[in-house]
């Protein structure tokens, strides 16, 4: 591993003329019993400032998994990363040391979860929590942290913040702790923020609570936001583009109108077309045939190829590699003109 | 349980019908959920416990030894041709005499071969330490299902009944109870007994924890709705779910009453003589240690490692069951 | 619709409040969470009511009620003619045969340590009467085959079948006993994108098949939308509203529902920018001390005085064609707009 040095980190704000985050051929496995599981294989998206990348996918496509190498939180072993970069502002994320990589988590590029409860620690109180990383990254005493933690909870209008700072996470609503997670996560004024499903397991009302705070919060700070969610609703909402990935792999990456208007990927064709919709009421839903794949034993060629539509022979063969529509699209399907072009459902 | 290996999904081939029929692993779509999630192949608790035993050396060495103990315990005439139950294979004026061709182990103060009482003394080892789990994984096992499955006045007043018998020290309590009973039964029964009454709690504790856990499932909302009587949802829903830290238990237990029978017959409560019992012989052997140490030193070695495989077996299953305890 | 004898199931002011208690021995009262409130209403063969509300709302606690898995503090659940909620013993057991429930979540919803064949045949193993004991093994391939899945896999284990798979399982037992009324408790959210649409088709068709009527109960209002025919939207434990899907959805009279339905993200980034949002502020009061009135009051921007005096009965209100709980009830369509 490489010394730490000062200049191994990445540079500080600055005109840098590439991606914010660029993610290159990503390959991430993890080592079992029964086999190598490839749940990462070769995924590529960048993130600009001020932009919003959204990666769609089910569970078991991988996004979560690419989130984690990211942020450099993949337990290793298991994992393994034979391949790629993670370019944070230029420098390859994977190839610094531990300690420049602790930097940059947290600071840099920070995190929000799904499952807000089990992400707080439930014996501390939040205002602790919160002004811990102030504490511990920017050396400040308690009584100005825990003043920092009260200005954070208010601007992510958490209501009486100065009252509630004393407070325990159990004593929190579902909504509320996932404001908190998000005060924490842009405590020290991250560049990049990724949200792993941050809506999952809230309620519609509140979620419209939180992606409207989200919103508000990356306007003010022109962060890169990468939202990972299976939601296609929130990502039509938020989203300037969309990753979509099946089996460890982009499928389509496109500008979110494009998407919505006319996939260029079977399986996001067949995702937006298995929407119920208030036309088609009482008829059937078109649903995708079969199941995802095992992880373990893809299927050769093309990994959607036993529950594709369009499947031709050389789709059984050829793994396809992510064909560029425009300077802005790719599909990883050889038969993407056909899937543009063909009739939404 | 019988559990048939799954199938890999030979990578869907033709999906006629909707649902394809090739077998995925559930595991992924867990992400994030259960940390044995990623990869790995679905695989039962006890395919999975199996497949990690049989890789455990510890566990190995384990079955070798208790499985020679059971031999060792049913047809003790392998072992040797002289029968110490038969006053004649003695000879006081060999007593303590040190290790010969015929006699391995040397003689004890009654001039009796060592070799052949230990040889012997396994069986009343192994049959108070099986039967006294049996009893008490019952007893406490039945108890323990019904207290978590009712909860309520039930479960309140039998956890604070369990609670009385956790207060008694066991040894004093064995002790208290094998010799109030003395004479009055056979002293085997009876060292049976008195471990099985102070043992049974603990199992009692571990099953009815397992059955709370269990019971909060949906499965056991499903079997409700479906109108199953309460025997059937204890029995067939809640005992095969929750059975797995019972067995941990019992296993290690019975190293533990293996141990406690050799301290009451040592003490002079437990198995009496002319049985024979490892505790018996060190007993025996403790007035002369200091002359002829061997009738005392095999005996024990001999318990200690019984003990020893018995309680390293229950860690290794321990471990392979419920990697969670470790 | 509904002539009388097409009823199967009527709800009467349905009432389950779960004591607080203080003290371990002595145990003293010392409140009640108000799950469900007072709910009525009537399901017909062949239907679908769809209940959406948010978490606390009291759904859940609704459908564990009329599945008779928990006593109601008051009020009554008639199938057909016939009160569960009072019903003990034998007759409980003969009642539960018609009406039965797929669970949310197909991985604990599975006994684990059973075959799919012991799982899709205990009902019969439990109703005995349903079906001799040599024809078992046919009906539950026969139940196999019905939900989409392979009759030859009858003696796998659940962990060896993907989450899809499973719940399809959770409804062949749910079928096994012919009930006429299938309670549904978030039977998609559970599962991956690509396969809710699947399971969907699948409740659906049941439901020709059979004549099945369904309470589904959703947090997604687009898959309620699809297979319900009337909808009612819970607030902590009460309907605020109840109707025919088109009603409730094209014409919400409700602010709460009007404020569900704009929050529901459209999956069409068209014109987002324009879209009309109604966020509400804070969080949904405890169950346990609802706020007087109209429960929604609270949250609500078009609250009165009269609102924290008067409760709002559900009724048919001036200038709407279905029942609604506020005073101030007036249609707005927060879905098409923009």
């Amino acid at each position: 591993m490489t010394k730490t040095t000062p200049d191994a980190l990445p540079a500080e704000g600055g005109p840098g003329d590439g991606p914010l985050l660029a993610v290159d051929n990503l390959h991430v496995e993890f080592q079992t019993r029964a086999g190598v599981v490839r749940a990462v294989n070769g995924v590529s998206y960048t993130v600009g400032a001020g932009e919003t990348l959204a990666v769609l996918g089910e569970s078991g496509s991988g996004k979560s998994v690419t989130a984690q190498a990211i942020m450099g939180i993949l337990d290793m072993p298991p994992a393994v990363i034979p391949k790629g970069e993670i370019r944070f502002r230029g420098t390859d994320l994977l190839k610094l040391s531990e300690d420049a990589r602790t930097q940059v988590r947290g600071q840099r590029i920070a995190m929000i979860f799904q499952d807000a409860l089990s992400a707080l620690n439930p014996v501390f109180t939040v205002g602790w929590q919160i002004s811990e990383m102030f504490r511990v990254h920017r050396g400040m005493s308690k009584a100005d942290g825990m003043k920092k933690a009260v200005e954070l909870m208010d601007r992510v209008r958490i209501p009486a913040a100065r009252q509630r700072v004393h407070d325990y996470p159990h004593q929190f609503s579902g909504g509320m702790r996932q404001r908190i997670m998000i005060a924490m996560s842009i405590a020290l004024d991250p560049e990049v923020l990724i949200a792993d499903e941050p809506t999952t397991a809230l309620d519609v009302t509140v979620q419209a609570q939180i992606m409207e705070l989200l919103a508000d919060l990356q306007r003010e700070s022109q962060m890169g936001l990468i939202l990972i969610t299976h939601d296609l609703g929130v990502v039509a909402d938020v989203a300037d583009k969309i990753a979509v990935m099946y089996a460890g792999r982009i499928v389509e990456n496109a500008p979110v109108y494009d998407i919505y208007k006319a996939p260029a990927h079977p399986y996001t064709k067949g995702l937006l077309d298995s929407i119920p919709r208030v036309d088609l009421k009482g008829q059937e839903l078109y649903a995708i045939k079969g199941l995802p794949p095992n992880l373990l034993d893809l299927p050769s060629g093309c990994s959607f190829n036993p529950r594709c539509p369009y499947r031709q022979d050389n789709c059984v063969t050829d793994a396809p590699p992510l064909y560029e529509i425009s300077g802005v699209r790719s599909s990883a399907c050889h038969y993407w003109r056909e899937v543009l072009d063909g009739e939404r459902q | 349980m019988s559990n048939p290996t799954p199938p890999v999904g030979p990578g869907l081939p033709e999906t006629q019908t909707m649902v394809s029929d090739t077998v995925t692993a559930p595991a992924p779509h867990r992400q994030g959920k259960h940390k044995q999630a990623k990869g790995g192949k679905p695989a039962s608790l006890w395919t999975d416990a199996w497949y990690d035993l049989r890789r455990r050396p510890m566990f190995i060495l384990s079955v070798v030894i208790i499985l020679i103990l059971l031999v060792m315990s049913f047809w003790p005439q392998l072992f040797t041709s002289v029968d110490p139950f038969n006053a004649r294979t003695c000879d006081l004026s060999t007593a303590r005499q040190g290790p010969s061709a015929g006699h391995l182990f040397g003689r004890d103060n009654l001039g009796c071969d060592v070799y052949a009482r230990t040889i012997y003394g396994a069986r009343n080892s192994i049959v108070i330490g099986v039967l006294t789990t049996i009893i008490t994984t019952l007893v406490g096992g039945l108890f323990g299902i019904v207290a978590g499955y009712k909860s309520g006045l039930v479960d309140s007043v039998s956890s604070r009944l369990t609670e009385v018998f956790f207060a008694i020290p066991p040894i004093l309590g064995a002790l208290l109870i094998a010799a109030t009973f003395r004479g009055r039964a056979n002293s085997i029964l009876l060292v049976i007994i008195a471990l099985a009454v102070l043992g049974w709690p603990m199992t009692y504790r571990i099953m009815r924890a397992a059955v709370i856990t269990a019971k909060s499932q949906d499965f056991v909302v499903a079997a409700r709705a479906l109108g199953a009587g309460a025997g059937r949802i204890m029995f067939r829903h809640l005992l095969p779910n929750s059975v797995a830290p019972v067995i941990v238990v019992a296993t290690i237990n019975l190293g533990g009453f293996i141990a406690a029978e050799a301290a009451l017959s040592f003490l002079g409560v437990g198995v009496l003589s002319p049985d024979i019992s490892w505790g018996l012989m060190i007993a025996d052997a403790r007035d002369r240690f200091l002359e002829a140490p061997l009738p005392l030193i095999f005996p024990a070695v001999f318990l200690c490692v019984t003990v020893l495989a018995f309680i390293m077996m229950g860690d290794a299953v321990r471990d392979a069951l419920d990697p969670k305890l470790r | 619709m509904a002539s009388g004898s097409d009823r199967i199931l009527e709800v009467r002011d349905l009432v389950k409040h779960f004591p607080l208690t203080q003290g371990i021995v002595f145990k003293k009262q010392i409140g009640a969470i108000k799950a469900v409130d007072g709910v009525s209403f009537d399901l017909n063969r062949g239907e679908t009511l769809g209940i959406v509300g948010e978490s606390g709302c009291g759904k859940s606690t609704l459908a564990k009620v009329l599945m008779a898995l928990e006593r109601p503090t008051s009020g009554s659940v008639k199938i057909d003619g016939r009160d569960i909620a009072k019903a003990r013993g034998g007759e409980l057991k003969r009642m539960r045969r018609n009406i039965q429930m797929v669970m949310q979540d197909p991985y604990t919803s599975l006994n684990p340590r059973m075959t799919v064949g012991d799982i899709i045949g205990e009902p019969y193993e439990i109703h005995t009467e349903v079906a001799p004991k040599g024809d078992r093994r046919t009906k539950v391939q026969e139940l196999l085959e019905v939900v989409g899945l392979n009759p030859d896999h009858i003696n796998r284990y659940p962990h060896q079948f993907s989450g899809g798979q499973r719940q399809r399982i959770g409804i062949a037992r749910g079928l096994a006993l012919q009930p006429e009324i299938i309670v549904c408790d978030e039977p998609v959210s559970a599962l991956d994108v690509s396969i809710q649409a699947q399971v969907i088709n699948l409740l659906e068709r049941l439901q020709n098949e059979f004549n099945l009527a369904y309470i589904f109960i959703a947090h997604d209002l687009s898959v309620v939308r699809h297979i319900s025919d009337r909808v009612g939207v819970m607030y902590l434990g009460k309907f605020v509203e109840l109707g025919k899907d088109t009603e409730i959805y094209d014409r919400p009279a409700h602010p709460y529902t009007q404020a569900l339905l704009s929050a529901v993200p459209v999956p069409d980034p068209e014109g987002r920018e324009q879209r009309e949002r109604i966020i509400l502020q804070g969080d949904p009061p405890s169950p346990a001390n609802p706020p007087s009135g109209c429960r929604f009051r609270t949250r609500c921007w078009k609250a009165q005085e009269i609102c924290a005096e008067e409760e709002p009965l559900l009724q048919i209100r001036p200038g709407t064609a279905h029942e609604s709980a506020c005073h101030f009830a007036e249609t707005h369509d927060v879905v098409h707009v923009g």
